[in-house]
């Protein structure tokens, strides 16, 4: 949607074209978060990623989002923000800092605020809090029409300014699948842990891709591009099994653990 | 309680380790006179079978051109990526390796998603791509394309010559009027990208077309190859890549389909697609971007004697001469040759900086003589780049598999320009007035 908000309206800022695009992602995921209504749990997980394979196609078919793309492959570029023209990965890096500093500000309000206490209630025991007078359907539609407005703005940054150019492949299923993990390892419920789980799925196996022949050349190994690759896998497929027997509050509780014992010693205050 | 203390002394050995060993190696690493040619390799993945035979190619050619004195005295330096054929991997390479080494003198990301998102950033990191085979057909037309070269052919040129070849085996264009002709392709970029030449070549001579995608990675072609059945078209014509090829040749064995009505596309006739089916799939037809499997090939021989028997070839010694690795081959020697052209123009003998290789690739003449002396006879046909022509030969040919190795099954085909180039100036029109990119001018085309 942001492709054709730039696309199709000549001269549209970047900030309303991302919004735009966050908006439309708000009411498909808002259409979608429908069955939670009546589904709860894994029941749930599996009808909403119906909205995977269903977009995916959407996408794919229907020649109106993709400009009637040949390819089906889309494109923007001059990406700038009130004649600052952002093109070098320092700058690319800058404004989606920006970006996401202000979006997680505005969502930890959220979630401190009555709304965040109704999500809270509906998640802890969802038949008492409508005892209590909370609405359901607004608390669950809220919840989905939020976190997919956020999705559909980071989705256009991902597209956009990191990759600059989309394709259906780019947004497959292993892709959902890593976004459910980075909140499943970073821990649920909490915002910090949107930003751990980010970090180990995103961080790690660059990480590991640099390490691995360095560690292997102090060893006398040299470790091939398949072998770091395939390594990549196996660590990280061990660490989240281990994370989630150790921890399975995730990354964040670790990490509110840590600061306790920090406060102990050595930083007591 | 002791397990938790020696995970914990286990992680804080592993973050020590990690700080030491990564400062390390970036002390060590020379910088002396090198050309650096970095290659994304797809060793994993989907298409991890056909993307292996091409890094190795690629790499074995990189070492024979070291043995053979460098490019006028300056040795080639490859360091390998592995994208698995992933785009975000392939962009996440291509950042960390463009400034490395002096900076990446060029780019074959050998995948058609990678060379979209990649397009979009070589423009202002002013480093070039060449997407020998694949990538944007468009981008052919050099005027609005600086940094892209899809040297030798791309998908247009491919459909076309596989069409020419139908039609010849019919008799003539006009007897393909009223014949069906599906297509079954990768639904993605890449697969898409053939398209308009079929559709346009469908609605001059009157033959139909039945589109049938199949979704990535494409193990799951069942349902497809039913329609094939049902439908019966006269000539089926793949457009695969990696382990969806060979998917589709067993389903089409499992549906009866005559393998003789079947021309895959230069990515989808290797041996790796076929060497497991064997016999069952004699009379699979591919068109080839002027090479195909050439165990003897001059270079080959070449790289057999003074690279793989010296103990450094990349790969296993057996697939040296495949077509997959010949494309390898033939690639590297693509990525060198424009490097050496740049150094003839620029001063010989110390590496070029990467918009000095792009003017190579802008102006290379790689005549028969050359490539003749290269060790290419017989296996290639004579290059030549320009401004506004950035692929520089569209020839082809067809190899048909025998059973167990392919053999040569038409002449030399030559893509129809008359056809080709105003498809191309006009989708490279079309994606220029979107980005607001304007035409080079003859001024910059002299630079």
């Amino acid at each position: 949607m942001t492709y054709n908000a730039f696309v199709r309206v000549e001269g549209m800022p970047l900030i309303v074209a991302l919004l735009l695009g966050g908006l439309c992602a708000m009411l498909v995921g808002v259409l979608f978060g429908i069955p939670s209504l009546r589904v709860k749990g894994l029941y749930l997980a599996v009808a909403t990623l119906a909205a995977q394979f269903f977009c995916d196609w959407v996408f794919s078919r229907i020649d109106w989002f993709t400009n009637n793309s040949s390819s089906g492959s889309v494109a923007v570029s001059g990406l700038s923000l009130l004649g600052w023209v952002i093109d070098d990965p320092n700058e690319k890096y800058l404004f989606c800092l920006a970006l996401t500093s202000i979006i997680a500000l505005l969502a930890k309000n959220l979630v401190r605020g009555a709304i965040g206490r109704e999500w809270m209630a509906i998640r802890d025991m969802d038949v008492a809090a409508a005892v209590i007078g909370i609405r359901p359907m607004y608390a669950k539609l809220s919840a989905f029409a939020v976190s997919s407005f956020i999705i559909g703005v980071a989705g256009a940054l991902w597209g956009f300014v990191h990759l600059g150019s989309w394709e259906p492949a780019a947004f497959s299923i292993d892709r959902s699948f890593q976004l459910l993990f980075m909140v499943i390892i970073g821990g649920m419920g909490s915002i910090m842990g949107c930003f751990f789980g980010a970090a180990f799925i995103v961080v790690l196996p660059i990480a590991l891709n640099q390490l691995l022949p360095a560690v292997g050349q102090l060893v006398g190994v040299t470790v091939s591009t398949a072998m770091i690759s395939h390594a990549e896998y196996m660590i990280f497929g061990a660490l989240i099994v281990w994370f989630l027997i150790a921890e399975p509050h995730g990354l964040a509780k670790l990490w509110s653990i840590g600061k306790q014992k920090l406060r102990l010693w050595p930083f007591p205050h | 309680m002791r397990f938790k203390k020696i995970a914990l002394g286990a992680c804080l050995v592993a973050v020590s380790l990690a700080t030491v060993v990564t400062t390390a190696p970036a002390m060590a690493q020379a910088s002396g006179k090198v050309q650096f040619f970095p290659s994304l390799t797809g060793r994993t993945g989907p298409v991890a079978p056909n993307a292996t035979p091409f890094a190795n190619g690629y790499a074995d050619y990189m070492k024979l051109v070291n043995v053979r004195g460098g490019i006028n005295g300056v040795m080639t330096l490859v360091e390998e990526c592995e994208t698995a054929y992933a785009t975000d991997r392939g962009v996440e390479c291509y950042e960390r390796l463009k400034g490395k080494h002096g900076g990446a003198t060029v780019f074959q990301p050998l995948s058609t998603g990678i060379t979209f998102a990649l397009t979009e950033k070589v423009a202002n990191d002013k480093v070039s791509l060449i997407t020998s085979g694949y990538g944007r057909s468009d981008s052919a037309d050099g005027g609005i394309f600086k940094w892209n070269f899809p040297l030798i052919g791309h998908y247009w040129v491919a459909g076309d010559v596989v069409l020419q070849h139908i039609a010849k085996q019919e008799g003539g264009w006009d007897r393909l009027k009223g014949k069906k002709i599906a297509v079954v392709y990768h639904d993605s970029p890449f697969g898409k990208e053939l398209l308009p030449i079929v559709q346009e070549r469908a609605a001059t001579h009157g033959f139909t077309l039945q589109l049938l995608p199949v979704p990535a990675p494409g193990v799951e072609q069942k349902a497809v190859w039913l329609q094939v059945r049902q439908q019966r078209p006269d000539m089926v014509i793949m457009q695969t890549w990696g382990v969806m090829t060979s998917t589709a040749i067993r389903e089409a064995i499992a549906v009866d389909y005559p393998r003789e009505k079947m021309f895959g596309t230069w990515w989808s006739g290797a041996e790796p697609d076929l060497k497991d089916i064997g016999a069952s799939a004699k009379g699979y037809n591919a068109v080839m971007m002027q090479h195909g499997a050439e165990p003897q090939a001059a270079v080959i021989k070449e790289i057999l004697e003074k690279v793989h028997a010296k103990g450094q070839g990349t790969g296993p010694k057996d697939e040296v001469g495949q077509v997959l690795y010949v494309r390898g081959v033939v690639g590297a020697m693509l990525a060198v040759e424009g490097a050496r052209a740049a150094q003839d123009r620029f001063g010989k003998g110390k590496p070029v900086s990467p918009e000095q290789a792009r003017w190579g690739y802008e102006n290379l003449n790689l005549t028969q003589t050359k490539l003749d002396a290269l060790g290419f006879k017989g296996v290639m046909r004579p290059v030549s780049t320009s401004c506004s022509d950035h692929m520089g030969s569209s020839y082809g040919r067809i190899h048909t598999w025998d059973g167990s190795k392919f053999t040569w099954s038409s002449d030399w085909l030559q893509a129809d320009e008359q056809i080709i180039r105003p498809m191309v100036k006009s989708s490279a029109e079309k994606y220029a007035a979107e980005k607001k990119w304007t035409r080079r001018t003859p001024q910059d085309c002299q630079s």
